[in-house]
């Protein structure tokens, strides 16, 4: 097997506080490999997005550590990285967009400067080049008007565009991994298949790698080829897209999949939508067994003795649970 | 990175706007002398060389005994003319008087507000950088000190050990200065070092501490996020997409703080005996020289209603959010 694009293993990120360390990222293993898109799913607080920026290292350090494990760019470790070094990887390499399009721009320039900045910086041209690149890298993103639309100020675009100008930034370097995080949640539906089209279509245009970053299984289940679901810190399961839609082998992962309405059944047959029960454990003190055994159906006491590791149940389906 | 152009509407409609308050302003400020206590003509009540048909004659020319809204439309009608009015005590015309002092007190106030600033950005960028780190723990400490103590404090110590004690600086702000060439401008220098350190440190002192919490809000924004995952390095990040939005609200605070930098450069120029409009204005009033005090007060409303204006035309140039509405 060819080596992966990414490979995070054993990730720890623990963020100190007044109350004691956060273990917000507590051992997650993951890899990408080229042109794949990943699907990184779990609930809010999950460790999703802390483990998406740890990838970038744009975690604040202190309060954030990482404790433990290793984030491997094409067999090459990120974590004893300089700043300085950090900085040929960002952007070139692995560019990133938020789930917030409204803040994630600064105010105070235009997008053109904004976009400008980065392929001024990471391709070695003037500025005026630069301007002209931004606004190619607007109408790739299929914002009309792209040459006076460049000289417009964050605030003069609406919510969706402004997601399209993150992405034509991010994408200005082509690097050969685009994560994500949360991109859609902010935005309102139609706007949301928009981008995720357009995400699409990026991708296929450079074949880069996209990590997504989400908590809406309906767009797993669209954009994705493999999921990797996160608890509390940890990777519960992992599988193809197919796999863990058909055979989702973790309870969690089986909440998270009866979760999602249905219009053909909750309407008719006045059938509730299931929730899961409970919240999610204090990463502050995380619990000694399986993280989810407290919100489980079928929890044993087995599960709360130690944690379980990773088992592979099919080709490339892995989950952490006795059962 | 280029920042965009203030329309000129925006500026026209500032300026426009500025008419009205300072018309109000010198309403406010007519009334409260009219009402307060105290004849320009006390002297001249008990200076019995002086006969009181003379002294009802004098009333009568300047208009004294005139109701007080007539005694301020003269004034009104004699200002858009240029004249000022004329002074009781010093027999001079009140611009003269003003423009005598004015460009010393401007010099010490200008050059106060640099010092503040020059001090105030660097120390309050680098300590939000680095919060409740040592560099942080004593810029916050010496910005406490230095904003809890009043400037006539602070004056008089500075007077007892660089003019008394080690006998480095003179402590009596002379206009009169016998030198020509270099030697002339080091002197003013020398004498100006007290009080804009005086001024300059107290506004710093204040200004470090809002250059910081203004920075730490920014900080911590998504937009420098994601200029940081550009990989343009932390230098760049800080000074182009922190700082530049951080000082939006700084230029109102030194725009504000003007009026309580003009009384703090009353209070500084009576220690440091500096001839500007401070003293001026203190000497008119001990004078009943109320024409005098007239016309500085509101040379001073003048002067904090333009920096009020420069401040929103900065403002319009530093955040393009504003001068499209």
């Amino acid at each position: 097997m060819a080596e992966p694009l990414l490979d995070i293993r054993g990730l720890k990120t623990w963020f100190k506080t007044d109350d004691g360390m956060v273990r917000a990222v507590d051992g997650v293993d993951l890899h990408i490999d080229r042109g794949e898109t990943l699907g990184v799913v779990g609930e809010s607080g999950c460790g999703k997005t802390v483990t998406a920026r740890s990838v970038l290292k744009l975690i604040d350090m202190p309060p954030g550590r990482f404790e433990a494990g290793q984030i491997l760019w094409q067999g090459r470790d990120l974590i004893p990285l300089t700043m300085d070094e950090m900085d040929k990887i960002r952007a070139k390499e692995i560019a990133i967009i938020f789930q917030e399009p409204m803040t994630s721009l600064n105010p105070v320039y235009t997008v053109g400067d904004q976009i400008a900045e980065v392929i001024a910086l990471h391709q070695k041209l003037s500025r005026k080049q630069a301007i002209a690149g931004a606004a190619e890298m607007l109408r790739l993103v299929e914002i009309p008007n792209p040459e006076r639309r460049v000289h417009d100020y964050p605030h003069q675009f609406s919510g969706g565009m402004r997601q399209r100008v993150m992405i034509a930034m991010a994408l200005s370097c082509q690097p050969k991994l685009l994560i994500a995080d949360e991109p859609t949640t902010a935005l309102d539906v139609t706007i949301q298949a928009q981008i995720l089209e357009l995400m699409q279509e990026m991708k296929e245009r450079f074949g880069m790698a996209i990590m997504l970053i989400t908590h809406a299984m309906g767009v797993v289940a669209e954009t994705c080829q493999r999921v990797t679901v996160m608890y509390a810190g940890n990777v519960v399961e992992e599988a193809s897209v197919g796999a863990l839609f058909g055979d989702p082998r973790h309870p969690y992962t089986q909440g998270l999949i009866r979760s999602i309405p249905r219009v053909d059944r909750s309407a008719e047959k006045k059938q509730r939508l299931e929730a899961i029960a409970g919240t999610v454990p204090n990463l502050l003190d995380p619990p000694p067994g399986c993280r989810f055994a407290a919100r489980c159906k079928f929890a044993m006491d087995i599960c709360t003795q130690g944690l379980p590791p990773l088992k592979e149940v099919g080709p490339g389906h892995y989950v952490r649970c006795v059962l | 990175m280029q920042v965009h152009r203030v329309s000129r509407q925006y500026v026209i409609r500032k300026i426009l706007i500025m008419i009205p308050s300072l018309l109000g302003i010198s309403v406010v400020l007519f009334a409260l002398l009219a009402l307060a206590p105290g004849d320009p003509f006390d002297e001249l009540a008990t200076n019995p060389a002086v006969p009181p048909e003379v002294r009802a004659a004098l009333r009568a020319k300047f208009g004294l005994d005139d109701p007080v809204w007539m005694r301020y439309w003269h004034w009104l009608i004699a200002l858009l003319q240029g004249d000022w009015g004329f002074s009781f005590v010093s027999r001079m015309d009140v611009s003269t008087l003003i423009m005598q002092r004015l460009p010393v007190t401007l010099i010490v106030i200008g050059a106060s507000q640099i010092l503040a600033i020059l001090i105030a950005i660097p120390v309050g960028v680098l300590a939000a950088t680095r919060p409740y780190s040592l560099f942080d723990q004593i810029a916050n400490t010496f910005a406490f000190i230095g904003f809890s103590l009043p400037t006539f404090f602070t004056g008089l110590v500075l007077i007892l050990v660089f003019s008394i004690q080690l006998d480095w600086l003179p402590f009596v702000y002379r206009a009169d200065i016998a030198a020509t060439g270099w030697e002339f401008y080091w002197e003013h220098i020398k004498q100006s070092i007290m009080p804009v350190a005086v001024l300059g440190l107290f506004q710093g002192a204040a200004l470090v501490r809002f250059v910081r919490s203004s920075v730490l809000d920014v900080i911590r924004l998504d937009y420098v996020t994601t200029a940081r995952s550009k990989g343009i390095g932390e230098r760049k990040v800080i000074t182009r997409h922190v700082v530049r939005t951080a000082l939006i609200p700084v230029v109102t605070l030194v725009a504000l703080q003007m009026p309580i930098v003009f009384s703090g450069a009353i209070v500084t120029e009576q220690i440091f005996r500096v001839p500007g409009i401070g003293s001026l204005l203190i000497s008119s009033m001990l004078a009943n020289d109320t024409p005098v005090v007239m016309g500085v007060t509101f040379v001073s409303a003048c002067l904090v209603v333009i920096f009020n204006l420069i401040a929103d035309i900065l403002y319009g140039w530093l955040d393009p959010r504003i001068a499209f509405r």
